[in-house]
């Protein structure tokens, strides 16, 4: 079997994996990058709106703090509050970084980096591109960490960590090529894996969200926390049903874009959260004014949080004023009543949505209304990690992005998901280079060769059922009924008989899973791969239900129409994910962190 | 719902390969990836091809759709002619590795031997630099290149004259271009553009800018204001007299 050395091996190219990578490096270690598809294509590259960072360009009163508290208030207040602290602070200095790479953002009138109006952000606080923020983001890691000696592993997939002696000291994987093995020695280890989209039938992931980076953490002994917390972003493409999930981004209505329903009716004025009335426009004008930089101005409430306005859209839809093709009007061709060249306006902030709407839907978004409904994006759950090293309690295993948990609490607000893959990817890496300095792994033991024993029988299994005939079911089959129990039991709005359900279901899809056999052979398998994919994401689905079904509270983007208010209890609650002694999948109840007095005070004057 | 009929090259590393037929059911607003995954999950779980996003934006889906260099998530199944199979073939400049899933490592081993972006000092003391909107539109456009490749895949110097080591295609020139023409960029990547990496190759058949599926102007706005400077710098006849007075 092939070997592969390194100090450092980071699992995922995205934007947290290639920071995790750069900053490895730059401290001297030796850098292995395994990516499952090519470089430069992963989900980061989705990321549209920007990147949330105080740098106070546009408006001189944001700082920190306010982000902190605006972070902490998104997030219902179970948050980590050491992590909710250092992102505050030092994405600046990340974004800042960016450019001394080479990314180019648009510009103020005074020449700085230009900042936009986003969701939950108190003031314009997101450094942007247009509408391809991710696109420039990972170019830029990119093309910076090329020139840095960084061994990349492109279309590699790790199906297991290896551990000895209580750390990790690598992983296993496979090629999509040829289906070879390779063993990826390393004396620390980063996930840096993303998130799991692809557990939902109506998701803005593609094929590669399949909480990897959860399942090989959980696995070697980590544990995961917040599962419950998915969040459906508010605005996905519902028409034509090929294209149904893909992001329409919230910069949309950071522009001006407003909500409608069927009556032509802007139906976020109706349900404003108690948290947000204050900070929230009182009628469509100032709504307006405030899109276009009036300080003066408070938010349209089509810039709540996403959970809020997710769950506002479910409504108008169930109550039957929805749009033709079952979801709402997201308008911004109306704002020609107030901007004279509107269409070369629109087209010049939101290109890449004229471009997608243009050419997949056939609708010109400068002139007519986009139909749009709620899809799978993000999960604020992931990898219990320490807030300052990103270590996990694995010793030499981190985690950093989405695969990490605690930053976003119960809901992430937009923006601060590049943000946070830049924060705390530069974070992990730097640790993870500081622990592999510290502690070099040993020559490989017996105990690592039977885990490598083991992970390559487990990777063949599928192909050799084939030919034993039997009950074999199809890989795709298995993924796809899954995704459907998912988006119908353990959805946006939740119960606890639907959780139940879907967790039986899940279960009993987990035995089925086990006969899964796929044609064909090794080289560039996509069936085998989604076999490969399944236990993952069978593992990451059941603890989103047993957590869901756990959490008898409404909160963020967990909303259980059982139990529809918050919860004292569960508010100083947060739910752990591990694998007990039998096994089996077990959760405990942790008290949630509190902040520390001077934090405390800075949620306090935000309030 | 209609079936339409799909000829999908088939074939690995090693063997010839073949068009296979398949039918699938076309439902509205599909484009050609919905019907390969389609064909994958109803007949063919092995039909290797590459994607991700599906919503245009990483690049990844390249193929020769009817002949035409594609995205595959981008090509909607109403815009090809009804009354004939589609055809659906790898890239044909890069080697084969499986059935639609072709070998573009080359791309990602030219790249880095294009020098990184260099920036002058900060231009404030906090360590950040002023540029105006206006200066960084052009520079923009080159970034909003999602590395398809379907420019290298056209560009006849590599499709038919294979120049690889001494070419290093239109995706290259427009990274190039958006280095040299970025403001803040100190360093100088002429000489190499001029000699190892063959700008002068291009004879300007714009096959490039026809398929950019980001609508990069590659031709017009990047590679001729390269040349440009490729000859101004070495083949200007007033400088040419002014090195050989001076002696260099």
């Amino acid at each position: 079997m092939q070997v592969a050395e390194h100090d450092v091996l980071v699992i995922g190219a995205g934007g947290a994996g290639l920071r995790a990578a750069i900053e490895a490096s730059a401290a001297g270690a030796s850098v292995g990058l395994v990516t499952k598809s090519l470089l430069g294509k992963a989900h980061t590259v989705m990321a549209e709106g920007g990147i949330a960072a105080a740098l106070a360009n546009v408006d001189g009163r944001d700082d920190w703090r306010t982000h902190f508290a605006d972070t902490m208030r998104g997030g219902q207040y179970v948050n980590n509050p050491t992590m909710a602290e250092l992102h505050a602070r030092e994405a600046p200095d990340r974004v800042r970084e960016l450019e001394a790479w080479g990314a180019v953002f648009d510009r103020t009138n005074d020449q700085k980096i230009l900042q936009r109006n986003f969701g939950g952000h108190r003031y314009p606080r997101l450094a942007h591109v247009g509408d391809r923020t991710g696109l420039e983001m990972i170019r830029t890691l990119q093309d910076h960490g090329i020139h840095l000696g960084i061994d990349v592993h492109m279309e590699w997939t790790v199906t297991r960590l290896i551990s000895d002696g209580g750390r990790v000291v690598g992983a296993f994987g496979y090629d999509r090529e040829k289906g070879r093995f390779q063993v990826f020695r390393a004396s620390a280890v980063v996930l840096a894996t993303g998130g799991i989209g692809r557990a939902y039938r109506v998701t803005s992931n593609s094929w590669e969200y399949t909480g990897d980076g959860h399942a090989l953490a959980y696995e070697a002994g980590a544990e995961l926390i917040d599962m419950e917390y998915v969040q459906f972003h508010p605005t996905g493409m519902v028409w034509p049903p090929s294209v149904r999930g893909i992001l329409v981004t919230e910069g949309v209505r950071g522009e001006g874009g407003v909500l409608r329903n069927s009556e032509g009716q802007r139906f976020m004025f109706d349900d404003i959260p108690d948290l947000y009335k204050g900070s929230t426009a009182s009628d469509p004008e100032e709504g307006w004014r405030y899109t276009q930089g009036d300080k003066e101005a408070r938010r349209p409430p089509e810039l709540l949080t996403r959970d809020h306005v997710a769950r506002c859209i479910v409504r108008e839809i169930k109550e039957g004023r929805g749009s033709p093709h079952g979801g709402v009007f997201l308008d911004i061709a109306w704002i020609r009543e107030k901007l004279k060249d509107s269409e070369a306006h629109i087209r010049r902030k939101l290109p890449s949505m004229y471009h997608q709407f243009k050419e997949l839907a056939g609708i010109d978004i400068t002139s007519e209304a986009m139909e749009v409904g709620p899809t799978t994006h993000y999960v604020m759950g992931g990898v219990k990690v320490d807030g300052e090293t990103q270590m996990s309690r694995v010793p030499g295993l981190f985690a950093a992005g989405e695969c990490a948990g605690g930053l976003h609490g119960a809901n992430r607000l937009g923006g601060n998901s590049l943000s946070d893959l830049l924060v705390f990817g530069k974070r992990a890496g730097e640790h993870a280079a500081r622990f592999a300095g510290a502690n070099p792994r040993g020559a490989a033991s017996g105990a690592e060769n039977e885990q490598v024993e083991a992970a390559t029988r487990d990777a063949l299994a599928p192909l050799e059922r084939q030919d034993g005939g039997g009950d074999g079911v199809g890989s795709y089959a298995i993924q796809s009924e899954l995704q459907d129990l998912m988006q119908a039991k353990v959805g946006i709005v939740r119960s606890q008989a639907e959780l139940e359900s879907g967790l039986e279901d899940v279960l009993a899809l987990k035995e089925r899973s086990r006969n899964v056999s796929v044609a064909g052979n090794r080289a560039y398998n996509p069936g085998w791969h989604t076999a490969l994919d399944l236990p993952n994401l069978l593992l990451v689905s059941e603890a989103v239900a047993r957590t869901a079904a756990l959490r008898k509270e409404s909160r963020g983007a967990h909303f259980r129409e059982d139990h529809t208010a918050k919860d004292e209890h569960w508010g100083r609650t947060t739910l752990v994910v591990r694998k007990g002694a039998d096994g089996e999948m077990e959760t405990v109840e942790e008290a949630v962190t509190p902040p520390r007095e001077e934090l405390q005070q800075i949620i306090e004057e935000n309030r | 719902m209609a079936s339409r009929t799909f000829r999908i090259w088939r074939g690995d590393q090693d063997g010839d390969g073949q068009f296979a037929e398949y039918v699938t059911d076309i439902t509205e607003g599909m484009v050609v990836l919905d019907a390969v995954h389609q064909i994958q999950a109803e007949s063919a779980g092995d039909l290797a091809v590459r994607w991700n996003c599906k919503a245009g934006k990483c690049g990844s889906c390249s193929a020769e759709v009817n002949g035409n260099p594609r995205l595959m998530c981008m090509t909607r199944m109403s815009d090809l002619p009804e009354d004939r199979p589609v055809t659906i073939e790898p890239m044909r400049t890069f080697p084969l590795l499986k059935d639609l899933v072709t070998d573009v490592s080359w791309n990602f081993e030219v790249k880095k031997r294009i020098r990184k972006f260099k920036p002058r000092a900060p231009d404030a003391e906090d360590g950040t630099w002023r540029m105006d909107q206006r200066d960084v539109d052009r520079v923009q456009e080159f970034r909003k290149c999602i590395e398809c490749f379907l420019c290298q895949d056209v560009c006849h110097v590599l499709r038919d004259s294979h120049k690889h080591d001494e070419f290093v295609g239109p995706r290259f020139f427009v990274h190039a271009a958006a280095l040299e023409m970025h403001p803040l960029d100190t360093e100088d990547r002429l000489e190499e553009l001029k000699e190892a990496q063959g700008v002068g190759y291009c004879n300007i058949t714009k096959c490039c800018t026809k398929v950019c599926p980001e609508h990069i102007t590659i031709t017009d706005n990047a590679i001729i204001p390269l040349k440009e400077r490729v000859v101004d710098r070495f083949y200007d006849p007033v400088r040419n007299l002014f090195r050989i007075i001076g002696g260099s």
